[in-house]
């Protein structure tokens, strides 16, 4: 177990190696996890690992008492019981509105002419409220791989989707519409974990916001 | 093993067969007898009652746990609605059939509650809550009242390592009426706190105070732990705030305090509560097992202005804990997990159960206890 006592929830991906690098800097040994990319469960370090939109079902539920995850997966599930600790500043990424570069906007004109749009996503929660709360009708279509191929095939007029640097959205010929939200790490932890073990949570908070 | 015909019942809902059944009532027992022994009488209440009479505790606007979710139309064209917690129909109680009842009121309960669920969490649909509502005994005293039934109850039922954190729903209006802070924002700063978003909390309290007033007002919504989570605190404002927390913790019995965690932070959800809250956290369990507070303003809107405290425990979820405690620990390999932790010893009837038909799985007791 690491010198905190707690069970971490690490995201995988592209999240992984600066938390494991925090996590380095404050004395958790994440070796073992770095050198073993299929293992899921570090006990010795006291680390498991995930894919982020995970890390909150884990959290919530106190199979880890404590866990880092974007912003985004926080906001898609947003009735998730999870205290948010801290915002870790690193994998910054914007939520954006998206759709075939050209003037018109695809998106716009389906909204114009028809009185909907088609909106494929990953982040159902995100887009159906964004969409709401600008006073747009839309229809949400679910997708679980790249969105970007959604409007190319003619199957949707936008996408709602995660980007980092917008390489993959202009190689696919989409333009950002909108910006919803920016995302970076945060630190969550189970909220019986935070009032029970306050003192280990607070340590390794400051920790790694000192760090 | 595929069943010719399983019918099915609603998400959130489930069967209980007699082991668990023999067990839950060892629990339900355990705290009745804690209940009563402190001069706590049982009520029970129709399951359904009239969505106008709820509506007056105000809990429906704010679209909570407390919201009702079950409602039909009876013969009159009135909205009825399934109970979606005990402490609006105690007060509807309280001021219809208590009207001239010398005071303190008493009143203890165990009933099945009706709520949304969002599926795929676990939750329950209909949920047995055991609890007390005390009526017309105010801060700190009956506060430390209700705490000192919760922890007994709570060691009666073998759960003596649970904890009972405690805050107070009034800390966070009361400093930021004080700086200045408007209605629009502090909404904003509360929801921050309910929702436990920490880092919202930050952004709102920053836009809405001066530097020095939120430093205190973060360091505050931080604090967890004993008593020296008050001696820490130098800001005169968090100390005058806080000051309805130390009366408390200064009324409650040695025994009873050691099960506190004091946190100046905690708010919760339900709108109606007014100073202490109460949420109960078990080892190895997630979520909270059971919950409560002081809700000084609600029975006013039933007839009757009194203050009041109470607290409900999620039945099923102390008899999870006290089953599942290994199961908090991680399963790293197949070894068998830690020793099961012994249940409220259940009742044995003068008629054993093992004389009806086997059932799968049920087992005697008196066949198992030697």
């Amino acid at each position: 177990m690491n010198p905190f006592g707690l069970r971490i929830a690490v995201p995988r991906g592209v999240m992984m190696k600066p938390t494991l690098d925090a996590l380095d800097r404050v004395g958790v040994d994440t070796r073992e996890v770095r050198e073993n990319d299929r293992k899921l469960l570090f006990a010795d370090a006291g680390i498991v690992t995930m894919r982020p939109s995970d890390v909150a079902t884990y959290v919530e539920s106190g199979a880890a008492d404590i866990g880092v995850t974007g912003k985004d997966v926080l906001m898609e599930q947003r009735t998730r019981d999870v205290v948010e600790l801290a915002d870790l500043g690193y994998g910054p990424c914007k939520m954006v509105l998206a759709s075939i570069a050209g003037d018109p906007d695809p998106a716009e004109e389906a909204l114009r002419r028809l009185g909907v749009m088609r909106v494929a996503t990953k982040y159902v929660t995100i887009a159906t409220r964004y969409l709401e709360a600008t006073g747009r009708q839309a229809e949400i279509v679910e997708v679980k791989g790249s969105v970007e191929l959604a409007p190319l095939t003619g199957m949707v007029d936008a996408i709602v989707d995660l980007t980092a640097t917008g390489t993959t959205l202009r190689e696919n010929g989409l333009v950002v519409r909108e910006e919803i939200a920016t995302s970076t790490a945060r630190l969550i932890a189970n909220p019986a974990a935070h009032r029970l073990r306050a003192a280990e949570v607070d340590a390794l908070r400051g920790a790694l916001l000192g760090a | 093993m595929i069943l010719e015909m399983t019918l099915p019942i609603p998400s959130g809902t489930r069967d209980v067969l007699p082991d668990e059944m023999r067990e839950r009532h060892g629990v339900v027992a355990a705290l009745r007898d804690v209940f009563s022994t402190h001069g706590y009488g049982e009520i029970s209440t129709p399951a359904v009652e009239y969505a106008s009479v709820l509506e007056r505790a105000g809990v429906s606007a704010s679209g909570d746990a407390a919201d009702p979710r079950f409602r039909s139309v009876d013969e009159h064209g009135e909205t009825l609605v399934l109970r979606s917690d005990m402490t609006v129909p105690i007060a509807r109680l309280v001021g219809s059939r208590f009207s001239d009842a010398p005071l303190p009121i008493r009143l203890s309960y165990q009933a099945h509650l009706y709520r949304a669920i969002v599926p795929g969490r676990g939750q329950s649909r209909e949920v047995l809550q055991a609890g007390v509502e005390l009526v017309g005994a105010g801060a700190p005293d009956g506060t430390a009242e209700a705490l000192t039934v919760l922890v007994g109850a709570l060691k009666a039922v073998g759960l003596g390592d649970a904890r009972v954190a405690v805050g107070d729903a009034s800390i966070f209006p009361a400093l930021l009426t004080g700086a200045g802070v408007g209605d629009e924002q502090q909404a904003a700063i509360l929801h921050e706190l309910a929702t436990r978003d920490l880092v919202g909390l930050e952004r709102e309290i920053r836009a809405a105070c001066d530097a020095a007033t939120a430093e205190m007002l973060l360091d505050l919504a931080s604090r967890r732990g004993g008593t020296e989570v008050l001696d820490a605190l130098t800001d005169p404002r968090a100390i005058e705030a806080t000051s309805g927390v130390r009366q408390i913790v200064e009324r409650v019995g040695d025994d009873a305090r050691s099960h506190l965690i004091l946190d100046l932070g905690l708010t919760l959800k339900l709108g109606y509560y007014t100073g202490a809250v109460f949420e109960v956290y078990a080892p190895g369990q997630g979520h909270a097992i059971g919950g409560g507070g002081r809700y000084d303003d609600l029975l006013g809107r039933f007839g009757r202005d009194l203050p009041a405290v109470g607290f409900a425990l999620d039945v099923d979820a102390l008899h999870t804990a006290l089953v599942g405690k290994a199961r908090g620990s991680w399963r790293t390999g197949w070894a068998a997990g830690g020793a099961v932790a012994p249940v409220a010893a259940p009742p044995v009837g003068d008629q054993p159960v093992g004389t009806h038909a086997p059932i799968a799985g049920g087992t005697n007791p008196s066949e198992v206890s030697s």
